[in-house]
């Protein structure tokens, strides 16, 4: 696998082309696309001009981004304008955005060449991309396995070599599981940090765009350049996103690395040895191991699984069929709405805006929503308690290692267990990220998860480089 | 908490959500549905009274941009993506006159 940051290097000054970059990249779509379906669209047309682009500019002696060259896969429910942006769904297939997604622009700006707009769950819900209404994605270490999900598309596209990089969005995990499951760097950051302008809103007080890279120092270099306020997104945080490369270099020594004692149950016993030598490792290097009680991470499926469908059935009543994506025409109005959503919107989708609808309807909003909001403050003054002592969390990512098709698709709550390690950090806003750590029982990569508080991204990347080193 | 969801209040829902569920859908969403709420009632147990619910991470208030003129979306690039267009302006079926 070539890093990303050696690409960018290497086309910036001049030893390689940007062009021979992509053509390389897209021989190993070719190659491999067809078993694995990663994409829902390939944009090799508009990859090969792009990178003929930089290599004019650079012969030219112009500057170039931090990312020259760099091949690149979005997820598909991030919009790309005139480009296709469908987040897997029937409704929205076809459906050209008029602007780009502000991580777009960055990326672009950067140098970066767009490869293609990757696979998920449909409206990125679920958590091994069978979801997807364009078929699922298979494992690229063993294609009778999913890839995890929803951002299965952008972890298997990094993990089988077809693109440097990928972004993906994480709602309660969605690139952190699928990270784990492929075996590459995942990184939900810190709520605010990275633009979401652009991005099809699924949760909006959870959604945040992150990369998937082969190593941590691509995470951390593309993570910089996507980071940063933005004026056109209310939620950005105001204020410098925090210098990552810089850091990873500086050891764990003296750093108090939290052990979680009350770890929800349901963990696959070999998923928790990998996670005991993570400690370990980080033992060696100088750091302290601290007990940290999180007890209220037992009731977070109970708080997510009301909190994102409620915000889902509010941010999806936008495909009315009227502004953009499909219609099935009726007699008025409210038929139309009706027949178009029944059309367009796949199971999963209409489970959760059901559930969603639920849990906000008169008489029910304060037994179900009101109490989820209640039970979130817990869980993040849990985690408020627990910084107190500790600058990093560890957890794994996925209780399991990448499981097969079908094993969870008749069992919606099975489907929503994958999620346990990885929703309290969104519920809390906080960032996480999933590192490689050694194979299963069933020689399948192993992620382990390390979490930090609101803006602790520099702990979290020290931490997360001294366990690729020591993996 | 609530008594177990009926199919009628699945239906309701389903018009209050603009689906319009087959008989067969709603029969498996209310038994869906049903065994999700029961497990969700593990909160029910927690003492919740004087916790202040947390509506999100962040918290940023009012925020607003300076009123100065910037570029907004091209009118008949975003109308060109439309299921139906007239006259610079979306066309929808007949919206009175018909039961809701």
């Amino acid at each position: 696998m070539q890093k990303l940051v050696e690409i960018a290097s290497n086309v910036s000054n001049g030893t390689l082309s940007a062009s021979a970059v992509v053509e390389q990249y897209l021989a190993q779509i070719s190659a491999r696309e067809p078993e694995i379906h990663a994409f829902n669209l390939v944009t090799a047309d508009q990859a090969r001009l792009d990178a003929a682009k930089i290599d004019i500019d650079i012969k030219a002696g112009k500057e170039v981004g931090a990312l020259a060259g760099v091949p690149i896969a979005l997820k598909d429910n991030m919009c790309t304008r005139g480009v296709e942006t469908t987040c897997s769904s029937k409704i929205l297939q076809g459906w050209k955005p008029p602007y780009d997604a502000t991580v777009v622009t960055k990326l672009r700006a950067a140098g970066a060449v767009i490869v293609g707009k990757t696979n998920l769950d449909e409206f990125a819900m679920g958590s091994s991309t069978e979801n997807s209404a364009f078929g699922p994605t298979r494992n690229p270490h063993d294609i009778s396995r999913v890839p995890g999900g929803s951002s299965g598309g952008s972890a298997a596209a990094v993990s089988a070599g077809f693109a440097a990089a990928s972004l993906g969005s994480d709602t309660g995990g969605s690139i952190r599981q699928p990270a784990a499951l492929c075996g590459v760097v995942g990184v939900k950051p810190t709520y605010g940090l990275v633009s979401r302008y652009g991005l099809v809103a699924f949760a909006s007080s959870l959604d945040q765009i992150g990369p998937f890279t082969n190593d941590v120092r691509d995470a951390a270099t593309l993570l910089e350049v996507i980071s940063g306020h933005d004026p056109m997104d209310s939620t950005s945080i105001p204020q410098p996103a925090p210098s990552l490369v810089s850091v990873l270099d500086q050891g764990v020594k003296g750093m108090r690395i939290g052990r979680v004692t009350d770890l929800p149950e349901g963990c696959e016993t070999d998923v928790l040895e990998r996670l005991e030598a993570a400690f370990d490792a980080l033992r060696s290097a100088g750091a302290t191991i601290v007990d940290v009680e999180l007890p209220s991470l037992q009731y977070c499926l109970t708080a997510y699984y009301l909190i994102a469908p409620a915000e889902a059935s509010s941010n999806l009543a936008r495909y009315d069929g009227v502004r953009y994506g499909n219609r099935v025409d009726a007699a008025d109005l409210n038929a139309m709405y009706a027949a178009t959503r029944e059309a367009g919107f796949g199971e999963e989708v209409k489970r959760r805006i059901m559930l969603g609808t639920y849990a906000l309807s008169a008489g029910y909003y304060d037994a179900y929503y009101g109490k989820a909001l209640k039970v979130r403050r817990l869980i993040s003054d849990d985690f408020a308690r627990a910084y107190k002592d500790v600058d990093t969390i560890l957890t794994p990512t996925s209780p399991s290692t990448a499981f097969k098709f079908g094993s969870k698709t008749e069992n919606p709550l099975a489907m929503y267990l994958c999620d346990v390690f990885t929703i309290p950090t969104n519920l809390a806003g906080h960032p996480a990220m999933s590192v490689p750590f050694g194979v299963g029982l069933d020689s399948m990569p192993v992620g382990v998860q390390v979490l930090a508080s609101t803006l602790g991204e520099q702990a979290m990347f020290k931490v997360a480089a001294e366990l690729e080193r020591a993996s | 908490m609530a008594e177990k969801i009926s199919q009628e209040t699945v239906i309701k829902v389903s018009r209050l959500a603009r689906l319009s569920l087959t008989s067969d859908e709603a029969e498996k969403m209310t038994s869906q549905l049903a065994g999700m709420l029961e497990h969700f009632r593990d909160i029910d147990a927690l003492d919740l009274a004087d916790v202040e619910p947390m509506t999100q991470p962040y918290p940023l208030k009012n925020v607003l941009r300076e009123d100065v003129v910037a570029p907004s979306l091209d009118r008949d690039e975003v109308l060109g993506q439309a299921p139906a267009a007239e006259s610079g302006r979306f066309r929808v079926p007949p919206t009175i006159g018909f039961d809701v």
